[in-house]
């Protein structure tokens, strides 16, 4: 789905990503994780395009990832930021519905593919016609995933998506959203600071360090045999936390 | 959805830019912005009439840089001026000596000089009365000996060849007190006691009613201000009729039959095309019809006049506006060389804009001066570029960027992010920024009437030169109405087209 191939960016001098060599595969569920500011957002939105790589390569399906082909390949990729991102101005429909009519869908096709979205997360009906300042947090990042997946895109990536959320919704949206991504059966990168949430959903767990990767594998590998003491310590400091 | 934006900017584009009333083809005639002038206009537009042929007035021009540069671009036909004016002010430093050079000069511009009308308006200075013989002051040069006195000039007085550098010069006169300001207002400063002298016009009626003493100009420094008129070269193949009864004027006015018309005019608050209707029954044996006009019908005509200086002044620096800002907003180095020249135009003193307008709009064929002015509406349109430019680039800037690149991670193309996300967004920040450059230009368009573009500083303009608070209030208290009126359909405005849910985040 993914190649990035020796990819380094930094911003005003300081490397933020640093030498990535990283394959996410098809159909499978990759987490991004590591502490704060180590430059997980900053690797999704090379894998987006939004921001283009100081050096090496990132590959979508085969493709190079460009300023140039960005924009099209964009459309195949279903992005929730950080925080949600919706559009104060819409309503939550209009939200969902924002690109689909810019590309001139029927009012019935679009009306019939929300509906069928809206199948898989629990959305109350009238939510749809509200606007964001009236929804709540955990409503809210569903909508924002529904919007992400309108144009059935082949992959997710989402950001700390269940972030700014209460524990109690956060762990209903956890159950619900793993439905979602056993359903669809799509390719999904999602990033977390959180290692429960992590071994909760991955595949494959690339664990980072200061806009590097520490160590990839499934959570087993990773706590049974880690190549770096800081595997040790990030899954350790996470359970002591947890337990107290 | 594009469809209806094109057409949206269609319908705009042809609001701003039809103009509702057609400019009426007739010979004009000029006059400065005090009232001899305004008389004398007004009795070469009643001697015309009496002739049978109708002119235009446009009155109130402003200073002579305005009128005679519109007489040279045919802006007007005709208008009053003094022979020191035209030695000393509009040919200065040429050297000119005597009528009969003066004439020949003028003839080479195309302008003709009439004869006199037979009474000198020259500079003198003025003090009440009282403080004049209490001081013992009779002539100029008894200034010299009070250099504590506080002196108030007109602004033209203080810029002139002949004005004030050169009486300081002439008479050894010390004092330090002098400020320049609009003639007619240091009237009030002279009879309020804030200043002690001022310069005055021989035939102000100003003179009778404020009792002021004219000080002897005993070193014979002021030139002779003899009334004439000055008009096209061309008007006379035009309009023979209408020059053969304006010229019968000649030598028909003595000084104090003006300062009788002045008086009339000034003190007696009869308006001056009656006296000019008066004097011209009396010495010319010609009858002029008059059409009275009630307030109600110089509201109504001053407030079109208003509304079509604001409506194509605002429209267009909308369409030119938005764009800019938007401009400024995406690109740095354009955006900071807009903003930078778009502020710098704000700093331009009003008067001075429309002065320097003028000459253009009148090369490019348009109205320069009278109503419909396109140099007024210039002036306006690059008024109100400011708060637009401004509000639409911080608009745009202050869109957070998660939202920004949400839209652009949703794949939408820069156009369309623009429209749909971006401009939303930004509306309420863009609808204040229009808000205020209407309101702004409601003002401003005020100042449309130094140039005879109309509206409601027409009557302001006439109530300060004529001392008469209800006719400043004639067009200040509809401005300020209207000014009231814009803010309440932007509220309006705001309800539509700020986005609802933008609203309710406002409100919490
Ligand atoms: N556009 C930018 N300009 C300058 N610095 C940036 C930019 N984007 C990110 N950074 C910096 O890069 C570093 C990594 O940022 P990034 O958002 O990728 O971290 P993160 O792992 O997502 O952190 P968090 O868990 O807090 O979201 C931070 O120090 C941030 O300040
Ligand atoms: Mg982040």
């Amino acid at each position: 789905m993914y190649e990035l191939c020796d990819v380094s960016r930094s911003f005003d001098g300081t490397a933020v990503v640093e030498r990535v060599d990283l394959a996410i595969e098809a159909g499978k569920t990759t987490v991004l994780i590591g502490p704060s500011g180590c430059g997980k957002s900053t690797l999704l939105r090379l894998m987006l395009g939004l921001i283009a790589p100081g050096s090496g390569t990132v590959k979508f399906e085969g493709a190079q990832v460009t300023p140039l082909s960005a924009p099209a390949l964009r459309r195949r990729m279903g992005y929730v930021i950080q925080g949600g991102g919706l559009f104060p101005h819409l309503t939550a429909r209009e939200n969902v519905a924002l690109l689909a009519r810019h590309l001139g869908w029927e009012r019935e096709r679009i009306d019939a593919r929300i509906e069928s979205l809206a199948r898989l997360a629990q959305i109350a009906p009238d939510v749809w016609e509200r606007y964001p300042i009236r929804i709540s947090g955990g409503q809210q990042q569903r909508i924002a995933l529904l919007r992400a997946l309108m144009l059935d895109p082949d992959v997710l990536l989402l950001d700390e998506p269940l972030g700014a959320l209460d524990p109690i919704v956060r762990a209903d949206l956890q159950e619900e959203l793993k439905e979602v991504f056993d359903t669809l059966r799509k390719s999904v990168v999602l990033v977390t600071h959180d290692m429960s949430e992590a071994a909760f959903f991955a595949d494959t767990i690339v664990l980072m360090k200061r806009g590097r990767i520490v160590q990839s594998g499934t959570f087993r590998e990773l706590d049974e045999s880690p190549e770096d003491p800081f595997v040790t310590r990030f899954i350790r400091a996470q359970r002591s936390f947890a337990a107290g | 959805m594009r469809k209806r934006t094109a057409a949206l900017l269609a319908v705009v584009l042809v609001a701003a830019l039809v103009p509702l009333s057609s400019p009426v083809d007739a010979p004009r005639v000029g006059s400065k912005k005090f009232t001899e002038s305004v008389i004398l206009g007004e009795l070469v537009a009643a001697a015309a009439s009496g002739a049978g042929v109708e002119v235009l007035h446009a009155r109130e021009l402003g200073g002579t840089r305005i009128l005679f540069q519109a007489l040279l671009s045919g802006e007007i036909d005709v208008y009053p001026e003094y022979t020191g004016t035209i030695a000393k002010e509009i040919l200065a430093g040429e050297g000119i000596e005597g009528e009969g050079e003066l004439r020949s000069r003028l003839l080479e511009d195309g302008v003709i000089v009439s004869r006199p009308f037979g009474f000198n308006n020259g500079y003198a200075i003025g003090m009440l009365e009282e403080r004049a013989q209490k001081l013992g002051i009779r002539t100029v040069s008894d200034l010299a000996s009070h250099p504590d006195l506080v002196f108030g000039f007109s602004n033209e007085f203080m810029d002139r060849e002949d004005g004030w550098p050169a009486l300081q010069r002439v008479y050894g006169l010390a004092q330090r007190d002098v400020s320049g300001m609009d003639h007619d207002l240091a009237y009030r400063q002279l009879a309020s006691g804030s200043i002690d002298a001022m310069e005055v016009y021989t035939t102000d009626a100003g003179i009778r009613y404020h009792g002021i003493r004219t000080l002897e100009d005993d070193r014979g420094h002021f030139p002779l201000y003899q009334a004439l008129l000055l008009y096209r070269a061309d008007l006379a193949e035009r309009e023979p009729q209408m020059v053969a009864a304006m010229l019968a004027l000649e030598e028909r006015i003595s000084e104090e039959e003006m300062m009788a018309l002045n008086a009339a005019a000034q003190l007696e608050r009869i308006p001056e095309r009656e006296v000019a209707a008066s004097f011209i029954a009396r010495e010319l044996g010609v009858e002029v019809e008059l059409e009275t006009q009630t307030r109600w019908d110089r509201l109504c005509k001053h407030t079109l006049e208003h509304l079509e200086l604001v409506r194509r002044s605002f429209l267009l620096a909308v369409l030119c506006g938005l764009p800019l800002g938007i401009l400024a907003a995406k690109k740095r180095r354009a955006g900071q060389l807009i903003l930078a020249v778009v502020g710098v135009i704000q700093t331009i003193p009003a008067l001075a804009l429309l002065v320097v307008l003028i000459e253009p709009a009148a090369a490019l064929g348009l109205t320069g001066v009278g109503t419909g002015s396109a140099a007024a509406i210039c002036a306006l349109f690059l008024y109100s570029l400011l708060p637009i430019v401004r509000n639409t680039c911080e608009g745009l800037r202050g869109i957070p960027p998660e939202l920004r690149e949400s839209a652009e991670a949703l794949g939408l193309p820069p156009a369309a992010r623009l429209r749909l996300v971006e401009l939303p967004l930004a509306s309420r920040t863009i609808l204040a920024g229009l808000k205020t450059a209407a309101i702004l230009n409601v003002g401003f368009a005020t100042l449309g009437a130094l140039i005879g573009a109309g509206g409601y500083g027409q009557p302001i303009l006439t109530g300060i030169r004529l001392d008469d608070y209800a006719l400043i209030l004639e067009g200040a208290l509809p401005s300020a109405a209207l000014a009231l009126l814009v803010q309440a359909l932007f509220e309006l405005c705001d309800r539509i087209v700020i986005p609802a849910g933008l609203r309710l985040s406002s409100q919490g």
